[in-house]
């Protein structure tokens, strides 16, 4: 049994302590993530909190040089922008990410399909430590 | 052959819309009454508006943009329209077409026979970073926000899996938006009154003006891929790529098929609707489309009896340069992958084979959220009647779509409307 439970708020406790999980039907053997309690393929109601290793490969991706709020307070700006992409986990589903260590200054050169490996993110913001879910290159 | 289950059919005998554009001046009242008197202008029997029997409001978020929430009630009352039925609908940037398939499905069940749908958003008065904020509410707050996601950031994400499937010219986003914008320009509704080469040489002008060199764009692609005249916003979506922040509203009268001639000599009919919803981004089947646009445009046709051929011109969610490309796509316009060739072809022009975006498109006729799908009818209403002027089609169009999206594809709806001789 997996420490974490299927409630939604359990995803983020889980990247606090650097595990990304997800959740597995018990019938047909679908894999979500984030976890579902119900599965949005059998809709069973029998599922259960798997972790993922972390890996996957780059899917879609953008350079943003206007960022929202959050990011700009975080020092992202046009002459600092930053790479967020979709990201094709090795176990099947797909997850939004920040991308690290990309080559910002020619968004071009990014290739789709790199190999990624998971990597946390922890960002103080008002007073309080947030950790959000990042990849870098393998 | 039409497989509509609606027990009857729904008319459009009006449309009208308020200029586009930024107006600190103005409240949302004065773009719906703005709204108002050019839906009864466009009609040509005098409307009288105690026969209206419900008001659906299409508003994406007058909550968070003007602090105004339980907006349809006051807007009714403004019209003097009370104490009729009221209803406000949200699906992002959608909520205008769903707010008129809403109605049409109440005057389908035969709950009323004479409905008025408006579409309106009024975005300008928050600063730019609010209004980032407020329209990534629309998208996966909790898991795609987060991660830094804005909403040019998904439609860049979905050109970047786009040209790697494809093999895509970059130029092709840019030439969607010189066409919508050489169509915009036609428009005396629209935000943008200029095209791509008079923005380009005011900016030319400008730069001599202050003393500093004058830029050495030639043409209209050098100057939008020089990120000085073109600054990136999420690459690959450039400034020039992605539709405006706007305040506007638009108008539609529905009327029961029987009744339509009491209200018009030349109503139009909604023939066929589609609507579907999908997950966020990285849940869908594929990155390089919008599967809800696919299905819910499925579903019009079928209810027509039509196929992409039968259908004259399309007015489409173009928020972004590259959602034009895979809407042609979505739609059944080009097969998939070659809706950025037809672009670059010119087969999505006015004279092209699949005239796209008449009107200017959300890119250059302005994208006031919740009124852009309400506001694709006036331009498929102005085209069937011969009434568009400069960008009127030739050939007397008769089957125009709509095709409105909410979110990064989370809602699309898809309305097909014909003028019957």
């Amino acid at each position: 049994m997996s420490e974490f439970a299927l409630t939604n708020k359990e995803f983020f406790r889980a990247l606090g302590v650097g595990e990304l999980i997800g959740s597995k039907c018990l019938d047909c053997g679908e894999v979500s993530i984030p976890q579902r309690e119900i599965c949005p393929v059998c809709f069973s109601q029998r599922t259960e909190i798997v972790s993922f290793s972390g890996q996957g490969k780059l899917a879609a991706y953008t350079v943003i040089s206007v960022p929202p709020v959050k990011m700009a307070k975080a020092g992202y700006d046009g002459k600092n922008p930053y790479c967020v992409g979709v990201v094709t986990l090795s176990e099947g589903p797909r997850i939004s990410a920040q991308i690290l260590d990309m080559d910002l200054a020619h968004p071009e050169n990014i290739k789709i399909g790199t190999d990624l490996q998971m990597a946390i993110i922890k960002r103080e913001e008002d007073g309080i430590q947030n950790t959000y879910l990042a990849f870098k290159p393998a | 052959m039409s497989k509509s289950k609606w027990s009857r059919g729904v008319a459009v005998v009006g449309a009208g819309m308020s200029k586009f554009g930024a107006f600190p001046d103005k409240t949302s009242r004065d773009l719906v009454v703005e709204a108002f008197k050019d839906l009864k202008k466009s009609m040509d029997k005098p409307l009288d508006p105690k026969k209206i029997e419900a008001f659906y409001l299409g508003n994406f978020s007058s909550d968070q943009f003007e602090k105004q929430a339980h907006f349809a009630p006051i807007l009714a009352s403004w019209l003097g329209l009370s104490p009729i039925s009221a209803i406000r609908v949200e699906d992002a940037c959608a909520s205008g077409a769903v707010a008129i398939r809403q109605a049409a499905l109440a005057i389908a069940s035969g709950e009323y026979d004479v409905v008025l749908v408006a579409g309106l958003e009024k975005m300008t008065d928050l600063h730019i970073s609010e209004i980032t904020e407020v329209l990534g509410t629309a998208a996966d707050t909790q898991f795609e926000i987060p991660a830094g996601f804005t909403f040019p950031g998904f439609y860049a994400a979905m050109a970047t899996a786009y040209m790697h499937e494809y093999g895509a010219d970059r130029n092709a986003f840019f030439d969607v938006a010189i066409k919508n914008h050489k169509n915009g320009a036609l428009n005396d509704k629209a935000q943008f009154d200029q095209t791509i080469e008079q923005i380009r040489e005011a900016k030319k002008a400008r730069a001599v003006k202050k003393g500093r060199p004058e830029p050495t764009w030639k043409t209209d692609l050098e100057f939008l891929q020089d990120p000085k005249g073109n600054p990136n916003i999420a690459w690959p979506m450039t400034l020039f790529d992605c539709s405006p922040v706007s305040d506007g509203g638009a108008m539609v009268l529905l009327v029961s098929e029987d009744l339509a001639k009491e209200f018009s000599d030349s109503p139009i009919y909604l023939i066929g609707s589609g609507q579907a919803s999908d997950g966020a981004l990285p849940e869908r089947e594929t990155l390089t489309g919008i599967p809800a646009a696919e299905k819910a445009g499925k579903q019009a046709y079928e209810m027509a009896g039509l196929t992409s051929d039968d259908i004259d011109l399309a007015e489409v969610h173009d928020c972004f340069t590259i959602a034009e490309i895979m809407a042609s796509e979505d739609l059944g316009f080009f097969p998939r992958g070659e809706g950025w060739k037809a672009a670059m072809e010119g087969k999505t022009a006015r004279e092209g084979e699949h005239p796209i975006n008449t009107s200017g498109g959300l890119k250059a006729k302005g994208h006031p959220v919740g009124a852009s799908g309400v506001a694709q009818v006036v331009e498929i209403w102005k085209q069937l009647h011969g009434i568009a002027g400069e960008r009127q089609l030739p050939n007397s169009p008769k089957i125009g779509l709509t095709h409105n999206v909410g979110g990064s594809g989370q809602t699309c709806v898809v309305n097909i409307y014909e003028r019957r001789d």
